[in-house]
């Protein structure tokens, strides 16, 4: 823990909400604007931090009338792990809070005198949202990362604690009514777009409070980029790619099928694979230039005609980003099963959205205002519940790894390094894209052999190494929840590939929810909606 | 990476160091903020994005540093092009406005990757 000086900041909210993207952004704006004193708090700057900033969205926003067509397809993509339920609602909480976005100050572009609600632009909608947040009364702190939250007595929680990392490390403290999680999900410090600052924090917090996952064997996608700036994994340009190997011998799918994720991973496992852009049409460059501007950015910085040239590409892990697997839910306020802590964006499982497949992109985007405004919601309710004398609840820290001592261990660990170690069992295709028994279980070993090491000894080298010792302390946690999950689903499903068991077995189609720290546990759970017709494939 | 601050630029309005959520750079306290921990660097452009001063480059390559050289970045239009992009500055407009994403569900090769109505990119790992 950073040394609880003096000047340490202390606050009281009624609604404190740890993250800085769009989820976190909506959830303090649904409580501010019910009245509750609300608190943000952003490892980054709030505007700037995450995925979507860094790239921006296609945003699923499909008119009413399209929307049951659209759900029924959503549930075939996600394997049937998804909940039609909640997408129906997820959808119509988008469709009615887009106004508020333009009213704000986001310009849409402009079609036949309407506008078109289906995609953002990244910086833009950040910028405004975090303009609309301090005009609701919203107290942000920037650059001051979560380290661990606050319990009661009752195991309910009651606030947080953190650093300030551009303050010399000074302390914060935030007791608080409610708290909403809304700090990304974990991208396993791999750059992809963005999102190094979301590395499993929320994820990590939640558990120490006693706080459930769900769905963790589906935070194995991976995405292309070009391999010279390995984090823009924008795939739609690359819809109008060809490919081609070291040799210029083009590259296909099987039967000259599309030339998908696991193909262009087996391809890279091999040796260099290019792209091309040459499929894409002068009206299509038109389109693919102005909505994904971001992935030719980088290629105009280093002087690549994408169009004309072939290009190297690479895939880059984006971990539960744009995977499924997060903190568990438990009502439609997006509750956590502990008392006072909620959780939104990417911090939250998507499956119900996504199932075993991508939520990314569109239907993310549509999740974080649903999913935001659901958590701040639900948390100011439960803030009005408490009274004032709430805060002088006595109250006990909740974080341990990589802040706290225990007997029986020594020593220091060095946070960079567990890192490295972690990425060598999470990044490479051969361990987390084509999975399999024997190499999860191998992993597995890996990443307890990690967890051993780290907890009970609190890092070293100030404020910077305290914060580098609780992201590393959280993507371990993280990846023992996912291969375990990994390990218990038996076939394939979605992003989940499983080279021993291929097929998807229908009578898999259950939920695996995990959890635990020192001792990490996976249950089965069956999915509730009665099971629809044409299930598996 | 992050690679240049223009001391030509360069106003010493500290905002970079404010707006990088990886916290990459030092407060230049009215001068030039300093590149302290550049292997930190997530090369997500966002401090170009903000920079007023048109006086920050960050190269592609997301693994490696390497040197460049301003007078050719300048002759290039390369500094300052984020914020072209992005329609941010004085004088200009937001560019979102231009954002043809609403036209993608209408090109073939989108809809037939992204599924019916998926709307997001494209997850290569479904047939």
């Amino acid at each position: 823990m950073p040394d609880p000086r003096e000047d340490r900041l202390q606050l009281q909210a009624d609604v404190l909400v740890i993250g800085g993207g769009p989820a976190a952004a909506w959830a303090a704006w649904a409580a501010a604007s019910k009245g509750q004193r609300t608190v943000l708090v952003d490892k980054g700057y709030m505007g700037a931090s995450g995925a979507c900033a860094a790239s921006g969205n296609s945003l699923l926003n499909p008119p009413p009338k399209d929307r049951e067509a659209i759900l029924k397809a959503r549930h075939r993509t996600g394997q049937y792990l998804g909940d039609l339920r909640w997408m129906d609602r997820i959808f119509e909480a988008t469709w009615r809070s887009l106004p508020l976005v333009e009213a704000w100050g986001y310009q849409f572009p402009q079609v036949d005198g309407e506008s078109a609600r289906e995609s953002f632009w990244g910086p833009e909608y950040l910028k405004v949202l975090r303009k609309a947040l301090l005009k609701a009364g919203v107290q942000v702190l920037d650059h001051s990362p979560a380290l661990q939250l606050l319990l009661d007595a009752d195991g309910a929680v009651a606030g947080a604690q953190g650093l300030q990392r551009q303050a010399g490390g000074r302390a914060w403290q935030v007791k608080a009514k409610a708290v909403v999680l809304a700090a990304g999900g974990a991208a396993w410090l791999s750059k992809v777009l963005g999102c190094n600052t979301n590395t499993g924090d929320a994820l990590l917090m939640a558990a120490e409070a006693g706080g459930e996952l769900l769905g963790m064997e589906f935070s194995s996608q991976y995405a292309i980029s070009s391999a010279l700036n390995a984090t823009v994994t924008r795939g739609v340009p690359f819809a109008w790619a060809s490919y081609s190997d070291e040799a210029g011998r083009p590259l296909t799918g099987k039967d000259g099928g599309r030339f998908g994720t696991p193909e262009l991973a087996a391809a890279l496992l091999k040796g260099p694979v290019y792209a091309q852009l040459d499929k894409a049409s002068h009206q299509v460059r038109q389109v693919i230039e102005s909505s994904h501007f971001i992935t030719f950015y980088p290629l105009e910085k280093a002087g690549i005609d994408p169009y004309g040239q072939r290009f190297p590409v690479t895939l880059v892990a984006e971990g539960t980003v744009r995977g499924t697997g997060g903190i568990r839910l438990t009502d439609d306020e997006c509750a956590t099963g502990i008392p006072g802590l909620y959780a939104a964006g990417d911090s939250a499982q998507r499956v119900l959205l996504g199932g075993a497949s991508s939520a990314g992109g569109g239907p993310s985007a549509a999740w974080c205002i649903a999913s935001g405004q659901w958590a701040g919601g639900g948390a100011a309710e439960y803030a009005r519940s408490l009274s004032e004398a709430s805060f002088d609840r006595p109250v006990r820290q909740a974080g341990r790894a990589g802040l706290t001592a225990e007997a029986g261990h020594a020593g220091s660990f060095d946070p960079d390094d567990v890192v490295r170690r972690l990425q060598a069992e999470v990044l490479p295709y051969d361990k987390n894209l084509f999975r399999h028994e024997e190499g999860l279980k191998a992993s597995i070993r890996a990443v307890d052999g990690l967890w051993q090491e780290l907890k009970g000894v609190p890092a070293v080298n100030g404020h910077r190494g305290v914060l580098r010792a609780r992201e590393a302390a959280a993507l371990t946690a993280t990846a023992r929840w996912m291969f375990r999950s990994a390990l218990e689903r038996r076939e394939s499903r979605g992003m989940h590939i499983r080279t021993d068991f291929p097929a998807t077995d229908p009578a898999q189609r259950v939920h695996l929810i995990s959890g635990g720290l020192d001792q990490p546990w996976v249950r089965r759970e069956p999915v509730l909606d009665a099971e629809p017709a044409g299930v598996g494939r | 990476m992050i690679e240049l601050v223009s001391e030509d630029r360069c106003i010493g309005c500290d905002l970079c160091v404010q707006v990088c959520p990886t916290n990459v750079y030092d407060p230049g306290h009215g001068g030039r903020p300093a590149i302290a921990r550049q292997q930190d660097c997530q090369t997500c452009f966002m401090c170009e994005a903000y920079c007023p001063s048109d006086a920050l480059y960050v190269a592609p390559e997301s693994d490696r540093s390497l040197p460049v050289d301003e007078a050719a970045l300048v002759a290039a239009g390369k500094l300052g092009r984020y914020r072209e992009i992005l329609g941010w500055g004085p004088g200009r407009q937001p560019n979102s406005r231009t954002d043809a994403g609403y036209l993608l569900h209408t090109l073939d090769r989108f809809r037939s990757l992204a599924g019916p109505g998926a709307g997001g990119p494209p997850d290569p790992s479904r047939p």
